[in-house]
């Protein structure tokens, strides 16, 4: 893609040295944006192409909005943060909802490396003056929600919650105050760098290009050194966008997004009664429920007998919330009260719910609300408390949720996960049980067991592209490796994983072509998917990560779920399921051990392992 | 594994052919599991193997059209290479254009199926491919089918009507027309309701789910059905096979207290809206061709909506009693969720609606025999009248 105006801005918060990079047509090219050129970014900025700690001052942390937002397009603002996982050494990718992707790409910026350790905690924010570096003062160590209160007027943000300040692995970042941003400790890689958030506000540079050392922070900019705009950004379409290229061809733009629009409003899952943009994701709580796959006390059971007390919309029902989405979606998927609560996600509801055996719907809102605020992940976090019940062999009880939320912000890295995890990450309200796809998907997937990852959810439970047979292994080795392949390509240009449901490779190769004036067809952008995704396991595996790591916990294999109304629900085959993985390193081109091929990574243009 | 690949091949050539897509033994259908299994032996298999490696798909399709699809595909593809461009509704949606390929390389074929689900190389057939089942290609071929179907009949009456017509374009509208075949004549009788319990429903929608599809109201994957019980909507799954609805019905509460129709076809919400506005219980949507076709011919040439009367059509248009109105498909702005349901359900009920260039949607108070015979009657009579406009004699 040539877009002259892109750059990436360097950041060194430990000196404050800051240098920008146009990013060059043939890199854009290659890569689009977003989570595919953040990790060839992350790849290349290792210290000596060595894996290190998360938290180290030279592990760099990238954040790139996707190649295409800020473009007007729907479901296409996102942004991605990349970094080291603390869980694993190997990579954390975490997709950024809400306006950042976009407010970034309108600046001009194709991303952010961030290095170094601030030696305060700061806020990066990106406006009229262009990118300075503010000290958080008392902010630090606040509840989101005062810091997002702090912080607007915001056209996008993200920022850290006291989880991170206080080094759990449950930390994880929030965007805009109501999104989640991925899972596996997003928080902390923000945290390390001694950031709070990072902001992007009204008023655009074009051009934000120098930094305020941190040491003089709290001082004035060179305002000659600034470019003036001449009023606020338009958040709803790209014509008065300042950083943003031209478009090679308006009409084919205008196209796509028509094609992409009629494919959502199409889509039962995202725009229909009972869809996304009426309920948000925790509408697929009743099709868990329905196929018998709800994670129940802690993984013991699949089925919640209370699960209609705590569905959507039940919550609907009580909350009367309005809905909140990312700039120019139209199926905006969170909700939030009258009083600021903010409704979970299926993930959050699911584990709030079900996996604590709890059906109290107040106290599953109160609880996402609270982990938001403090940063937390709430199904990681319901998770370690139901695995706490567990072990003390009691049920939870539901007046020491709340406070169990909290105190395991404040116990920081000490604090006992639960072990029915993958890649430390605990699973998702999808039971692996109930979807075979989904379940390799979730032990592959490369920063942890994400249920969007590969796409399953979309055949297995959702029906679309077709249905598929959630009971088998058949097939679907090469339904993860294409499913992860499109995701990771919609990720490369902003795009929302919910909208993978509907938009397609072709729809984002017109609008591709569109704005850059290359020819682009779905096959590419294939490609490049399957690019990203074998970089982030070359990533891995510099790390020493291993098949050990592609691996589900040993209850699935040995304990049945709840079967019931006609539907069994065994155990999963372990030869079964290795046949399926090894099926899926082989059209990937990794080695037994999971790590790339040399003859892959040479094909795809990629470093070979070392 | 690989018995078991071939024998997957194999049902769906034969799939083919029993929807009127193939004469039967001539799809080629190559499924890969472990082994790369190919539905019979065919001179075109090294072709569709190269596909299926420098695709990464699991499977593809080759189908040599059954007549009249191959005159009418050899046809356009003749006049309109690189690429078909249909205006359906499902075409507008799901598939943007028909590629046309240019020769029977490995590498054009890869080219055009990069692009798109499905191309036509002719004479040869569709190519089509699916990612995850050999059902995804089934669905692209059918589409192409019926796309260029419509597109075909379509055209011609326009060009007709404004005088363009050449000898080329006779010669293969009179060869189409000699292969059509002919219109039902019979509507089978179905169960009688109304239904007092849910399996009756499930029942009563799988019979006339499959009766539609075999009167030739609609292929299989795509159209509808509903029917409404005591505040529950039994409906068709999306991607349901309407001649094959055991297993694929949701059952989706009215007041809006379960989200288990999230799942549900994309008229879900059209449905809903017609239960609200009607006291019929019984809905069938088909995509019958002619009634496509027909609601696609308007005389308004000097339209300012002359490219986006499927969604912004201005006039109040009908076939005889029955309306044609715009909307798109599912619940957006622009959705028929809008217009088909005050339409259907206007002067006490008509007895069907046609949505412009996409399908049918009919009632019935208690149970689907007359709602599968209106929309029966519909077909015959916009093949009737296609065929008065352009001055023949009724097929």
């Amino acid at each position: 893609m040539d877009q002259p105006s892109a750059h990436i801005l360097f950041l060194d918060l430990a000196t404050g040295a800051c240098r920008r990079e146009p990013l060059s047509p043939a890199r854009r090219h290659a890569d689009g944006g977003g989570r595919s050129l953040a990790g060839a970014c992350f790849l290349a900025a290792q210290p000596d192409g060595a894996a290190g700690r998360f938290d180290a001052p030279a592990t760099p942390v990238c954040l790139f909005p996707g190649g295409l937002a800020g473009y007007g397009l729907p479901g296409a603002s996102f942004a991605t943060l990349v970094g080291r996982s603390p869980h694993t050494g190997g990579v954390l990718t975490a997709a950024v909802p809400g306006g950042l992707g976009h407010g970034l790409a309108r600046a001009g910026l194709a991303g952010l490396v961030l290095t170094g350790r601030a030696a305060q905690p700061n806020i990066l924010v990106l406006d009229g003056r262009g990118a300075r570096l503010i000290p958080a003062g008392a902010l630090a160590g606040q509840g989101t929600r005062a810091v997002f209160a702090a912080l607007a007027p915001w056209l996008g943000a993200v920022a850290v919650g006291p989880a991170g300040w206080s080094g759990s692995l449950l930390a994880m970042a929030v965007a805009d105050g109501v999104h989640p941003v991925g899972r596996g400790g997003s928080g902390l890689l923000l945290a390390a760098k001694n950031l709070l958030a990072v902001v992007v506000t009204d008023g655009l540079a074009p051009h934000p290009a120098f930094v305020i050392n941190p040491a003089k922070a709290g001082g004035t900019a060179d305002s000659a050194d600034v470019p003036e705009l001449a009023g606020p950004a338009d958040p709803a379409g790209p014509a008065d966008a300042p950083g943003l290229a031209g478009v090679a061809d308006p009409a084919g733009l205008a196209a796509a997004r028509a094609a992409m629009l009629r494919l959502i409003d199409a889509s039962p899952a995202l725009a229909g009664p009972c869809g996304f943009g009426r309920f948000g994701p925790a509408a697929l709580l009743d099709l868990t429920a329905g196929r018998r796959m709800l994670p129940t006390r802690h993984f013991r059971q699949t089925f919640f007998a209370q699960a209609d007390q705590v569905s959507a919309p039940r919550l609907e029902a009580l909350y009367a919330p309005r809905a909140v989405g990312c700039p120019g979606c139209p199926v905006p998927c969170r909700r939030v009260s009258a009083t600021g609560a903010v409704l979970p996600d299926n993930d959050a509801l699911s584990h709030l719910t079900a996996l604590l055996g709890l059906a109290d719907p107040h106290l599953a809102v109160a609880a996402n609300t609270i982990c938001l605020d403090l940063g937390l992940d709430p199904p990681g976090a319901a998770a370690a408390l139901a695995f706490f019940a567990e072990v003390a062999g009691r049920e939870p009880r539901p007046e020491m949720i709340l406070d169990g939320l909290s105190a395991l912000a404040r116990e920081g890295a000490g604090a006992t996960l639960s072990p029915l995890a993958v890649k430390g990450v605990a699973l998702p309200g999808f039971d692996p049980r109930g979807a075979y796809g989904l379940a390799l998907s979730l032990a592959v997937g490369t920063s942890g067991p994400d249920p969007w990852g590969g796409l399953c959810l979309a055949h297995e439970l959702l029906r679309k592209p077709v249905a598929t047979d959630r009971f088998t292994f058949a097939g679907k080795a090469r339904a993860v490796f294409l499913g992860e392949n499109v995701v990771a390509a919609a990720g490369a240009f902003g795009g929302c994983p919910y909208c993978t449901l509907a938009v397609g490779l072709e729809e984002w190769a017109l609008a591709v072509a569109a704005v850059t004036g290359v020819p682009t067809c779905a096959g590419d952008l294939a490609r490049l998917g399957e690019r990203t995704v074998v970089r982030e396991r070359l990533l891995n595996a510099q790390a020493g990560m291993d098949a050990a790591a592609d691996q589900l916990p040993g209850l699935f294999f040995s304990q049945a779920g709840s079967s019931g109304d006609g539907i069994n629900v065994a155990p999963l085959s372990r030869p079964d399921f290795l046949a399926a993985r090894a099926g899926y390193y082989r059209l990937r081109g990794l080695t037994e051990t999971g790590a790339p091929t040399d003859e892959r990574a040479s094909a795809l243009e990629l470093p070979c392992l070392r | 594994m690989s018995a078991l690949t071939t024998a997957l091949a194999g049902q769906w050539a034969d799939r083919l052919a029993r929807a009127g897509l193939c004469d039967p033994g001539q799809g080629l259908v190559a499924c890969l599991d472990d082994d790369l299994a190919f539905s019979r032996p065919s001179s075109h298999q090294a072709l569709v193997a190269a596909c299926i490696d420098r695709l990464g798909v699991g499977c593809v399709i080759l189908a040599p059209p059954a007549e009249p699809h191959r005159t009418i595909l050899e046809f356009l593809a003749a006049r309109e290479a690189p690429a078909i461009r249909p205006r359906d509704c499902e075409t507008r949606t799901f598939f943007h254009d028909i590629p046309v390929i240019g020769e029977a390389t490995p590498a054009a074929v890869v080219a055009a199926l990069a692009r798109r689900k499905g191309a036509y190389l002719p004479g040869v057939g569709i190519l089509a491919h699916g990612a995850l089942s050999p059902e995804q290609a089934f669905v692209t071929v059918s589409s192409v089918a019926f796309a260029g179907f419509v597109k075909f009949f379509a055209d011609h009456l326009a060009a007709a009507r404004a005088g363009t017509l050449d000898a080329a374009a006779r010669t293969a509208f009179a060869a189409a027309v000699a292969k059509l075949p002919p219109p039902p004549t019979e509507v089978p009788p179905l169960a009688r309701g109304p239904f007092a319990d849910r399996e009756s429903v499930l029942a009563a929608m799988a019979e006339a789910g499959r009766a539609t599809v075999e009167l030739g109201l609609v292929d299989s994957v795509f159209g509808n059905i509903s029917y409404s019980l005591d505040g529950v909507l039994a409906i068709s799954q999306t991607g349901a096979a309407l001649d094959d609805l055991v297993g694929g019905i949701d059952c989706v509460p009215l007041d809006g207290s379960s989200c288990a129709g999230l799942t549900a076809s994309s008229e879900l919400g059209a449905h809903t809206a017609l239960v609200r506005l009607d006291s019929r219980r019984a809905i069938l949507h088909g995509h019958p061709r002619f009634a496509v076709i027909l609601s696609m011919d308007c005389a308004a040439q000097d339209c300012a909506q002359r490219d986006a009367c499927h969604v912004a059509c201005p006039r109040e248009r009908f076939v005889d009693d029955v309306p044609i109105v715009p909307g798109e498909v599912g619940c957006g702005p622009r959705g028929l969720v809008h217009t088909m349901p005050p339409a259907l359900a206007a002067d006490g009920g008509r007895r069907g609606v046609i949505v412009c260039g996409h399908g049918v949607f009919t009632m019935g108070a208690d149970d689907f025999g007359v709602a599968l015979a209106d929309l029966c009657a519909i077909e015959t009579l916009c093949r009737t009248r296609y065929f008065q406009a352009l001055g023949t004699f009724p097929l």
